[in-house]
């Protein structure tokens, strides 16, 4: 009550600017951030949420080869699809995709972590040697290590075929491996193990690392066989890296057209070949049918979101703490 | 056995599976330096005694090579210089402030970073040749930048929040306004995550063949991944010279791999953080 009195003039102007002037700061700090994710919002909605809208949309029209030259596009509504739950061709494709991928992620999977044991039960000198090798194959740019393997499995001159057939009782002199379908996914299946096994095996190690000493010895002083200690304390305690370092495996052996397109390159284009990715590359640039692309195309999408949605939840939860 | 013997046993084990893994690359560098001839013998040649360097002259004597590594430097250039400069804005925003929509943000970015160029590279294609921007850097730049700037985000959304706050805020008790005290105390140390994504943004760029190839169908705006791939294509047709082939893909590998081997650490813990702490 007596403040007023003792301090008039102040009291009746300052309380305006005294208002505006957090408000202000705040209005400007609640705009920072914002303008702080513009650009990366901004590169984000045209190179990705642009072609994926018109994904969307184009996958419900009838867009082939009259449309590429200007004609207008219907709206069919789910036709595309519908053709697409009828198509043989199409199931095969995503059934030898997924199966690619399954085995492909498991085997991956299981070289990864024994490697990582090994590395975890060596000395330093070996481990280090170890290590190098699997670094100089994760760096190698996949289109070189495309060439590369395809010259190992050359059908004449090929180191793979002369090794093997070096084995007493093995012919496999001129054997080509790109020829049928199965010894083809082989190939590509060993590419894509050899490339991913060094991210499996290093964050695998990195988890192992964690895992201290004294449980280890503990074990070791009850009685556990190394077998029993790796299956019931080392496994458990690392499930969490291996559950994502699968789950990112399964995602990346969705996405080999860069793999496929050089195999086909060296071997035969035939449709017996493709994986979805391959698949879809052909049906928009052989058949200019964008329109079952797309719907294609938003399945594997579609399959993708859904898989890494396990993965990003954790990531987030990560974010948050 | 003994404990010792098993270790022993072990390291062999350990050095042999090294040996088979290096094998490729080992084998690269090796046909890269052997004459034709040498290579068209049905024994091969394991050890590049008596090498020459004629299989590199060759690969680059037609030029093509200079093309593609212009057409590569510019195009990563551009990706590398935005995409770090919006990866950093996007990081400084999300691990400096809370504001709404921050999560939804976050989510997206996630989400983004895990779609497959398979699945959009039609669309893509569509959108960039009707810009008239197929066959130009522009175009590929552009989906470059977006399609690598969310793991960059990430990555550099670590390296931020690992700056404690506190150092800023000292720095503005001592007189340095908001921004000033950024721009002095936070961007120096975060230096080294920004090397860190800028060799991950390169790699991404440099490396890319499925975008490019979508993007780029004319045979004079080749980036070096398609430029390798036209010799494996030309063995359709004629007999392939795997010396050549070879000295190629030693030439693009050769500075990813040193690349590579700078950032690797900072690498595997931004894809597995969290699993190894937890």
């Amino acid at each position: 009550m007596t403040a007023p009195a003792t301090a008039p003039p102040a009291s009746a102007a300052p309380p305006p600017p005294r208002d505006a002037a957090p408000s202000l700061e705040r209005r400007r700090a609640i705009r920072g951030p914002y303008l702080l994710l513009l650009p990366a919002i901004g590169i984000l909605l045209v190179g990705m949420g642009y072609p994926t809208v018109w994904q969307v949309v184009t996958s419900l029209q009838e867009f082939g080869l009259q449309q590429q030259f200007g004609r207008p596009a219907p709206f069919i509504g789910f036709e595309n699809y519908a053709a697409l739950a009828t198509n043989a061709q199409f199931w095969g494709v995503v059934l030898k995709s997924i199966a690619f991928c399954l085995i492909t992620a498991v085997v991956t999977l299981v070289v990864g972590i024994a490697l990582a044991l090994l590395m975890n039960a060596v000395a330093r000198a070996p481990r280090l040697i170890l290590q190098i090798a699997l670094l100089l194959a994760w760096s190698m740019p996949v289109v070189a290590a495309m060439t590369v393997w395809i010259w190992l499995f050359d059908r004449r001159r090929g180191a793979v075929n002369y090794l093997l057939d070096a084995v007493p009782g093995i012919d496999m002199n001129r054997f080509n491996w790109l020829e049928s379908p199965s010894t083809f996914f082989a190939v590509a299946s060993i590419i894509v193990i050899w490339m991913s096994v060094p991210f499996v095996s290093f964050s695998t190690f990195a988890g192992l690392t964690q895992i201290s000493g004294e449980v280890m010895e503990a074990a070791a002083l009850d009685g556990a066989s190394s077998w029993q200690r790796v299956r019931g304390i080392i496994l458990p305690m690392i499930r969490p890296v291996i559950a994502i370092v699968f789950l990112l495996q399964i995602i990346w052996d969705l996405r080999v057209f860069t793999q496929i397109t050089m195999l086909q390159d060296a071997g035969s284009k035939s449709g017996e070949f493709d994986l979805l990715g391959t698949f879809i590359y052909k049906l928009g640039t052989k058949s200019q049918d964008f329109g079952m692309a797309s719907a294609v195309s938003i399945l594997v999408l579609g399959i993708t979101i859904a898989l890494s949605w396990f993965y990003i939840r954790g990531l987030v939860k990560d974010d948050e703490t | 056995m003994t404990n010792r013997t098993a270790r022993r046993l072990l390291g062999g084990l350990a050095v042999a599976v090294a040996i088979v893994w290096a094998f490729p690359i080992y084998w690269m560098v090796n046909s890269s330096l052997l004459p034709n001839t040498t290579l068209q013998s049905f024994v091969p040649t394991f050890v590049p005694f008596g090498g020459s360097l004629g299989n590199f002259r060759e690969a680059l004597a037609d030029g093509s090579f200079y093309a593609a590594l212009g057409m590569s430097v510019s195009i990563t250039l551009i990706a590398v210089f935005f995409c770090i400069l919006f990866a950093f804005l996007a990081a400084v925003a999300i691990s400096r402030f809370r504001f709404r929509g921050r999560k939804s943000f976050v989510i997206a970015v996630l989400i983004v970073q895990m779609l497959p160029a398979e699945g959009l590279f039609i669309a893509q294609y569509k959108m960039v040749s009707s810009a008239g921007l197929l066959d130009s850097v522009i175009g590929v730049s552009i989906i470059y930048v977006a399609a690598v700037v969310p793991f960059t985000v990430w990555m550099l959304r670590g390296f931020v929040a690992g700056i404690p706050v506190d150092l800023e805020e000292a720095a503005m008790v001592d007189g340095l306004s908001r921004f000033g005290a950024f721009m002095r105390i936070t961007f120096p140390l975060l230096a080294p995550g920004l090397v860190a994504s800028g060799v991950y943004a390169f790699l991404q760029a440099w490396n890319e063949f499925t975008v490019a190839l979508v993007l780029l169908p004319s045979e004079a705006a080749q980036t070096l991944p398609l430029w390798l791939r036209g010799f494996v294509q030309a063995s359709a047709t004629r007999e392939t010279d795997w010396g050549q082939v070879m000295a190629a893909s030693t030439l693009v590998a050769v500075p990813v791999i040193v690349f590579f081997l700078i950032v690797q650490g900072r690498l595997t813990s931004g894809l597995v953080s969290g699993a190894v702490k937890g």
